[in-house]
């Protein structure tokens, strides 16, 4: 089927299908535990099938763990901890991270493609953005392993331990690097649970792992739905949890941890504001509120969905984000043409869908684009509301998905009051010609990441993380390894 | 005859005795009662965090320089007072010698922090080499309003020691004095109030923590909660804190110093900055 896709003016181009090939990809019928670099069958015997929610056919099936397998898992992770991993040197450790990501880089395009097929992200954010950014994440941290005394002058940096750590869909492989990479730099050894619907690349990512010659035990990856995340938040012997998903199960995580002697970061959900001022390059400003909300369906912790206009160049900028919006195809993950893929479960799609309608019954004005979306699979169209006030549930709560609530201001102080008053604190972007306003707004916004001029931009380097319920600790950058170390 | 002192709270910059108009009695070893002390409630906790809540904007915009010239002012005040601070620990049952060491030490922290006031973000931020154009850097904010539960065993150095990095590092804060050793925690807070320390930067409560902590725990505009190990309670208090992610710091000591009390109080905030690269100009010369 032959795509259509409006120019900027307004001739229709026709665009052929241009699917990334599947046949290079190796995947298994079914899949273990990954304990001990060794391919471990669940005690439980329970698997459950993983889906492409672009097409709702099954890809594999997963093992289910449970109590006695993440036992399994977390005891091999002290073993490997206290007999091989602290006592390397950092340099030895370094060596292997670096390997990894070196293995992960000769088979980006294999990742890539079981990211779409498992997530239902596009290729092209697969390809360009999520396995380059994970094995990036690697490398960055490979060379910290033996520098962590420059890191904390003084503080005798010291590793925690078994590190359990529980990740979500939305950016499967790059979370588990966001994860393991700074854990092991540190001198760690891991306990990884990937969220039930992706679990295939971390399971590759094991099998990579395994190649490296990675010690056994030190990074152990266990599958599974919410009770297997909980019997590792759970465990006794595990000292630090790491966890990035909902705030909602972050608080229960940080409950159960109470009064341990357990370590957390959570980096949790966000309602970020995006803040257009009228001096803005109005069209570049477009682009970045459609990578702001758009991008990974909307399924991204820092999604730009709180838009802010200033009021005069607010009529201008919605109808140029409504004609941007009519040539977002939505469709195949694994076309390189797509730019919106599948919403990653019919739970989620369910979750947006309740809503859009919660918007619209609220008295929000809606405006979805107009094209077609596949007849099979989970999929939704870009949407945005306008006429949103801060009072509607569309401006206060995190929806997940490719729904942006629109509203305006007259001055600076007036959106910087509305852009804080928020539970969350994840991030921002501010989009203005004038860098001493970028700077204002940079430092008056509670948000853990700042953008100005631009959107939804990451880099290994970059700490991220959240102020108030958004969560606490960073990941990434020379930040990011304090929370894997032990200062003294 | 003696002129005996009124020991009250502080919140928002005055000295206003409990709403709930109770009291409790402190005693001296040999069973005489010191003073009456306000048995702080929860209105008085909410009210202080209101008092907190609003001096926030002022201290935490308040240039590096200037608030560690007000952390030396401190220390210049409380040096002046001396006196008055032995008399206190005295009568609250320890040696004279003790008791100067003890003002001696608080005295010395607060030149400690002073001097860190215009550093630590230095120390502890970083510019991150992206690979996009973009001046990317992290830097420090902090936290918010914050709750200090003083340490129980130490009546100045103890407060002195939590306190003092938490507005170092801009936080205003709301402070539970020691339950049974509470007269310096007082008597400080009338030595912030000539500090030139804003009103509403520190609001100090007495009484009894089992009651006013886990209100402050659990109130949704506190930023964050210090502790020392205070075994049961604090797992409370950590379960509470959850609500709203309060971050809760709790120290194995009491007493301790250093640039990690500073930076355990403060959020980690990443800027990406657009660099302009037009043309083809670059600087191999």
């Amino acid at each position: 089927m032959a795509k259509k896709k409006e120019s900027p003016q307004g001739t229709e181009w026709n665009y052929s299908p241009s699917p990334e090939s599947t046949t290079h990809v190796k995947l298994e019928k079914r899949y273990a535990l990954f304990i001990n670099n060794e391919w471990v069958a669940p005690s439980s015997k329970a698997y459950f099938p993983t889906l492409n929610p672009a097409n709702e056919t099954v890809i594999s099936e997963i093992a289910w763990a449970n109590d006695k397998d993440v036992d399994k898992a977390v005891r091999a992770a002290r073993k490997a901890y206290q007999e091989v991993w602290s006592k390397l040197s950092g340099a030895e450790r370094g060596k292997y991270l670096f390997r990894i990501a070196r293995m992960m880089q000769e088979k980006s395009r294999e990742l890539a493609v079981i990211e779409s097929m498992d997530c239902g992200k596009p290729i092209r954010e697969s390809r360009d953005i999520d396995i380059p950014l994970a094995c990036n994440h690697f490398f960055y941290y490979a060379g910290w392993a033996d520098k962590l005394e420059y890191a904390f002058p003084t503080k005798n940096p010291k590793p925690l331990g078994v590190a359990g750590q529980i990740i979500p869909w939305n950016f499967p492989l790059l979370m588990a690097a966001w994860k393991i990479a700074p854990a092991l730099a540190a001198g760690n050894t891991v306990v990884l649970k990937p969220a039930e619907t992706t679990s295939l690349t971390a399971l590759k990512l094991a099998e990579i792992i395994k190649e490296s010659g990675l010690p056994p035990g030190v990074v152990n990856i266990v599958t599974g739905h919410g009770d297997t995340g909980a019997a590792i938040v759970n465990h006794p012997d595990i000292d630090k949890i790491a966890f990035t998903g909902s705030t909602n199960v972050g608080k229960i995580i940080q409950r159960s941890v109470a009064g341990t002697h357990k370590k957390t970061t959570l980096e949790l959900g966000g309602k970020s504001a995006n803040i257009i001022f009228d001096d803005a390059p109005i069209d570049q400003a477009v682009e970045g509120i459609v990578n702001g909300i758009f991008f990974n369906q909307g399924h991204v912790c820092c999604a730009g969905s709180r838009l802010f206009v200033q009021e005069n160049v607010a009529e201008e900028v919605i109808r140029k984000l409504k004609h941007r919006m009519e040539s977002l195809y939505v469709g195949d993950p694994l076309d390189k043409n797509t730019d919106i893929g599948a919403i990653n479960s019919k739970e989620q799609l369910d979750t947006i869908n309740r809503y859009i309608k919660i918007g619209i019954e609220e008295g929000a004005e809606i405006h979805q684009s107009q094209c077609a979306i596949p007849s099979q699979g989970f999929f939704c169209r870009p949407t945005l509301f306008i006429g949103v006030s801060q009072s509607h549930t569309i401006a206060q709560e995190e929806i997940f998905g490719p729904v942006l609530s629109i509203q305006t201001f007259r001055t600076v102080d007036e959106v910087i009051q509305k852009a804080n008053n928020t539970p969350y604190g994840l991030a921002a972007g501010v989009w203005t010609d004038k860098g001493s306003r970028i700077f204002n707004l940079t430092t008056q916004l509670k948000a853990g990441v700042v953008w100005a001029n631009t959107y939804n931009k990451f880099d290994p380097v970059s700490p991220f993380g959240g102020y108030k319920e958004s969560g606490f600790g960073r990941e990434g950058g020379l930040h990011g390894l304090g929370a894997y170390l032990k200062l003294s | 005859m003696e002129i005996l002192k009124t020991y009250k709270i502080y919140i928002g910059g005055s000295f206003p005795r409990t709403e709930s108009g109770r009291y409790y009695p402190l005693k001296s070893s040999r069973g005489e009662t010191i003073a009456n002390l306000c048995l702080s409630s929860r209105k008085d906790v909410r009210n202080a965090v209101v008092a907190a809540r609003k001096a926030f904007g002022t201290w935490s915009e308040k240039t590096a320089f200037n608030r560690g010239q007000i952390l030396y002012r401190i220390a210049e005040i409380l040096e002046g007072r001396k006196g008055q601070f032995f008399e206190e620990l005295i009568k609250q049952g320890i040696g004279r010698k003790a008791a100067e060491k003890e003002v001696q030490a608080s005295i010395d922290c607060l030149v400690y922090y002073a001097g860190w006031a215009d550093k630590y973000v230095a120390v502890a931020s970083s510019v991150n080499p992206v690979s996009s154009n973009h001046f990317n850097f992290s830097t420090l904010e902090p936290m918010g309003v914050v709750g200090i539960i003083a340490p129980q065993e130490s009546s100045l150095l103890g407060l002195v020691s939590m306190l003092i990095p938490a507005l170092c590092g801009g936080n205003t804060a709301i402070v539970l004095a020691s339950e049974n050793l509470p007269l310096c925690a007082v008597t400080f807070a009338e030595v912030l109030h000539a500090s030139d320390v804003p009103g509403g930067v520190v609001n100090l409560l007495t009484g009894s923590i089992h009651e006013t902590a886990p209100v402050l725990a659990a109130h949704m505009d506190v930023n964050a909660l210090v502790s020392e190990d205070i075994g049961e309670l604090g797992k409370s208090l950590s379960i509470a804190c959850v609500d709203n992610l309060k971050r809760y710091i709790q120290y194995s000591s009491g007493i301790t110093q250093g640039l990690q009390e500073i930076i355990e109080l403060q959020e980690v905030k990443t800027t990406w900055h657009p660099i302009e690269k037009i043309g083809g100009a670059t600087s191999t010369y």
